[in-house]
């Protein structure tokens, strides 16, 4: 009944997004108000369908109703109730459901926002939209088939894998990941949109960046709550290892982050049009080949990915995705001709263009080093993997350059800067750059390249810093307002642009983070007995026991280790081994000892409780917390920029087609 | 801004075009650069027991995931850290591995692992890293062809849906 319930709910979902995706692009063809009507109504149907399949799936997870065939798959008695939850997206076919569930409410979400404004654009954007629905929706009726009828079921299941219930950040990773990659569907489909309307224009631009960064701040948080958690669970001591399942997350974020900035020069200097929509696009189209390879289990083997109908299906549709991107980009890109020149001598203009640059080629690195060994099995039936030095080589240089676009860029004016102007914007910052340096040389930094991104770290901090306090300045010299006052106003009026030096703090933050992280830590391997004491850095520590607990659905074997820090006693941690019922190989759970300055790092690799001795790998990692508050930062900046735009942007929607000369000038 | 059209504007442009041919070719040269360059120097090769004795001499220097199985008896494992060595093998050919570091939880004779590492003069595979596989269905010998990426992606416990899936839609059967 159940499993019945869940697949014509999908057949709906299928039914609906199929509908709505041709009638989207007939009303684009051939404009009616009536057409519009019916292509909203089938979207917000298809959303509707999403989420009662999901809701379905949830009741048959939370009752045990292992004749639904996913519940069977992952289902068990014995799991806690959040368990049984968040089961939802713990194997293939949930996901999948679960991304049909994130995907309607975007769709109804981008609908519902613009349903009375851009309708030339709007019906072929549901159009698209919905075509890549009914994709999701037919692989979920289809290949995936989560709501199969299992004949005898059985009393209990599995359970989810076992790294799932370890940490709560693989539960709240997924969901992030999600809202991030089905997010790129709708700048996809506005961009699909611009191209077949032949047209890109001032007014459009903006929802389009909108909903570009809202699945860019998810795709953000969720890149580094994947690395945050490798680095509480997995026990290596790293956060990121250029693993294609990390790697594929990356891809789309970088041409993400790029079309960001091009969309920039699109909406002041109305040029790289055609070159956005491209960015964008290839930003969905990476979402797919990540979604591809993360999920059909072709890093396993080339040739095992054909085990299950869903590996091929998603490459079928990423060639078909492909073709039609191609396409249209090879037959309507003249129509989104710029409106004048690109600047290129020393400006900020041409900041945003090595900036793109950078972003293409960091893109086409990590492309070529995930998918180089793909195409070597498949080719010569050799099996390989590009290592850490490749990526490591080429994407510091890459990142260094980045972080002095970054500062550079702003502190340029926009259009051409004549010498002394030059020399206005790019000395002082200097002295910020000097002095991270110099206390970097001071703390014991002596790799180069992280020296170079101490300098440019610093120097870039002193141009985000004066260009956030620039407004209130202004307003306090010109309308001799309070400081208070002055910050509250500029935060008022100017919220994107506050927005986006707070994502650049942010960033530059995170750079050096990662800079200093990975060149300046200590680590060492040490087998301990009871009572034995070994040392690290300014550490002592001492293995004083090792213990067992038994929950229900695990057994955890614990060490009891006190620190010291040159003398001083800093408490004990307990790094843990956690032993679940569905898994024969136990999960650690690293025990860190977080502070702003650096991280003390305890993983064990084996304990025997009885004899009492432990293997432990002990690591000192500096300033990895500012890794994760730098994501924060990111992420706040992109809402400060999110939130007002859109609002504003109704207003001056408003104001510009009643009055299209006077539309103002965004700053 | 000058709009399109005046003289200087097509002069403008025509730098432009400049620009962006340099700029591509700046691209491309560190494409080429990055192909040629970065990539044939840093490959870790998938191998088992079998695959690195025909290597033969390739094998020394370069970067190797050994797969196989630990073979039966042969752990070593002296005091303190450094000194763990076993063999490793496939049923046909057999490796002997020096380990340095903490050897896992559940390593012992018959697991499946994953040394990462290469292979010295002397003939033993010096591994930096040594990971026991999480697939609870490996066996090596009665499995000849040991796909050792599956093995080597199955140490991390990351690999989804499709095998396992499989596994569980066979499992009445088995």
């Amino acid at each position: 009944m159940v499993p019945l319930a869940g697949r014509v709910l999908v057949l709906l979902a299928l039914l609906a997004a199929s509908a709505g995706a041709v009638l989207g692009f007939a009303t684009g063809r051939r404009p009616s108000s009536a057409g519009w009507a019916w292509t909203r109504r089938f979207a917000y149907a298809f959303a509707a369908f999403m989420v009662l399949a999901n809701l379905v799936m949830e009741y048959a997870l939370l009752t045990h109703d292992f004749s639904v065939s996913y519940v069977a798959h992952v289902g068990s008695r014995s799991v806690p109730t959040w368990v049984s939850i968040v089961s939802l997206w713990s194997s293939l076919e949930g996901s999948i459901l679960f991304w049909g569930l994130v995907m309607g409410a975007y769709v109804a979400v981008a609908t519902f926002r613009n349903r009375e404004k851009h309708p030339e654009y709007m019906p072929y954007a549901a159009g698209v939209w919905l075509a890549c629905g009914a994709f999701f929706s037919f692989l979920l009726a289809g290949p995936a088939q989560p709501f199969a009828t299992v004949p005898n079921p059985a009393v209990d299941g599995p359970g989810p894998n076992a790294l799932l219930q370890n940490h709560y950040l693989m539960v709240i990773h997924p969901p992030f990941l999600y809202l991030g990659y089905v997010g790129m569907t709708i700048p996809f489909g506005l961009a699909c949109a611009a191209l077949l309307v032949g047209r890109l224009g001032h007014d459009f631009i903006r929802p389009l960046r909108n909903f570009l960064l809202l699945p860019w701040i998810f795709l953000t948080v969720a890149i580094v709550l994947g690395g945050w958690w490798a680095y509480e669970v997995l026990g290596w001591g790293g956060y990121w290892a250029w693993d294609p399942v990390e790697n594929a997350s990356f891809l789309p974020w970088l041409t993400a982050t790029a079309a960001l900035h091009s969309a920039l020069l699109v909406e002041r200097k109305g040029v790289l049009k055609a070159w956005t929509v491209t960015l964008v696009i290839a930003s969905y189209l990476l979402t797919i080949l990540g979604t591809f390879m993360t999920r059909s289990g072709v890093f396993n083997s080339v040739h095992s990915f054909t085990q299950s109908a869903i590996g091929p299906t998603l490459l079928a549709f990423l060639g078909a995705a492909l073709l039609f991107s191609i396409a249209a980009l090879a037959l309507r890109v003249d129509t989104l001709a710029p409106e004048g020149p690109l600047e290129t001598g020393p400006s900020r203009d041409a900041a945003f263009l090595v900036q793109n640059l950078l972003f293409v080629l960091f893109t086409f690195t990590v492309l070529l080093g995930t998918v180089f060994p793909l195409v070597v099995e498949a080719v010569r039936g050799v099996q390989m993997s590009v290592g850490r030095p490749y990526f490591d080589k080429l994407s510091v240089p890459i990142g260094v350059a980045l972080l002095f676009v970054m500062g550079v860029g702003p502190a340029l004016p926009w259009g051409r800067a004549t010498p002394q102007q030059l020399r206005k914007a790019l000395l002082p910052p200097l002295i910020g750059g000097s002095v991270v340096l110099v206390l970097g040389l001071l703390l014991g930094a002596r790799n180069p390249w992280t020296l170079l991104a101490l300098l440019f770290g610093g120097f870039t901090a002193q141009v985000t810093l004066s260009e956030i306090a620039l407004p209130v300045r202004q307003r306090m010299r010109a309308h001799g307002e309070g400081l208070v006052e002055a910050i509250a106003f500029s935060q008022r009026r100017g919220r994107r642009r506050l927005g986006a030096y707070v994502v650049h703090a942010g960033a530059l933050l995170a750079i050096v983070a990662v800079a200093v992280s990975s060149t300046t830590g200590t680590s060492k391997e040490i087998q301990l007995r009871r009572g034995e004491t070994t040392a690290l850095g300014a550490y002592t520590l001492t293995f004083v026991d090792a213990d067992r607990f038994t929950e229900p659905h695990r057994e955890s074997l614990v060490a009891r280790m006190d620190v010291s820090k040159q003398g001083r006693r800093l408490g004990s941690l307990y790094p843990r081994m956690n032993q679940y019922e569905n898994q024969r190989e136990p999960v650690g759970t690293p025990a860190v000892r977080a502070s702003l300055t650096e991280d003390l790092y305890l993983s064990i690799h084996n304990i025997d409780v009885e004899s009492g001795s432990v293997g432990l790998l002990v690591l000192v990692n500096p300033m990895v917390s500012w890794i994760w508050i730098a994501t924060a930062v990111m992420a706040l900046g992109g809402l400060v920029a999110l939130v007002p735009a859109s609002r504003r942007e109704t207003v001056l929607v408003r104001a510009a087609s009643a009055a299209p000369a006077a539309a103002p000038e965004p700053q | 801004m000058s709009s399109a059209g005046t003289p200087s504007s097509t002069v403008k442009s025509r730098k432009t075009k400049w620009f962006a041919f340099g700029a591509l070719g700046v691209a491309a040269a560190a494409f080429l650069f990055i192909t040629f360059g970065g990539i044939g120097e840093n490959l870790v090769y998938y191998w088992g027991p079998k695959e690195l004795r025909a290597a033969g001499r390739k094998a020394i220097g370069a970067t190797i995931r050994l797969g196989g199985q630990v073979a039966p008896g042969s752990v070593k494992l002296g005091d303190g850290v450094s000194n763990l060595e076993f063999d490793v093998t496939d049923g046909t050919a057999t490796v002997h591995v020096v380990s340095r570091g903490v050897p896992p939880q559940l390593f012992r004779d018959r697991i499946g692992v994953v040394v990462e590492g290469t292979m010295t003069d002397r003939g033993s595979f010096e591994s930096s890293r040594l990971m026991v596989s999480h697939d609870n269905k490996y066996r090596a010998p009665e499995d000849r062809n040991v796909d050792i990426k599956t093995l080597m992606r199955s140490t991390r416990g990351l690999e989804d849906a499709p095998a396992k899936a499989d596994a569980v839609a066979r499992s009445p059967s088995q």
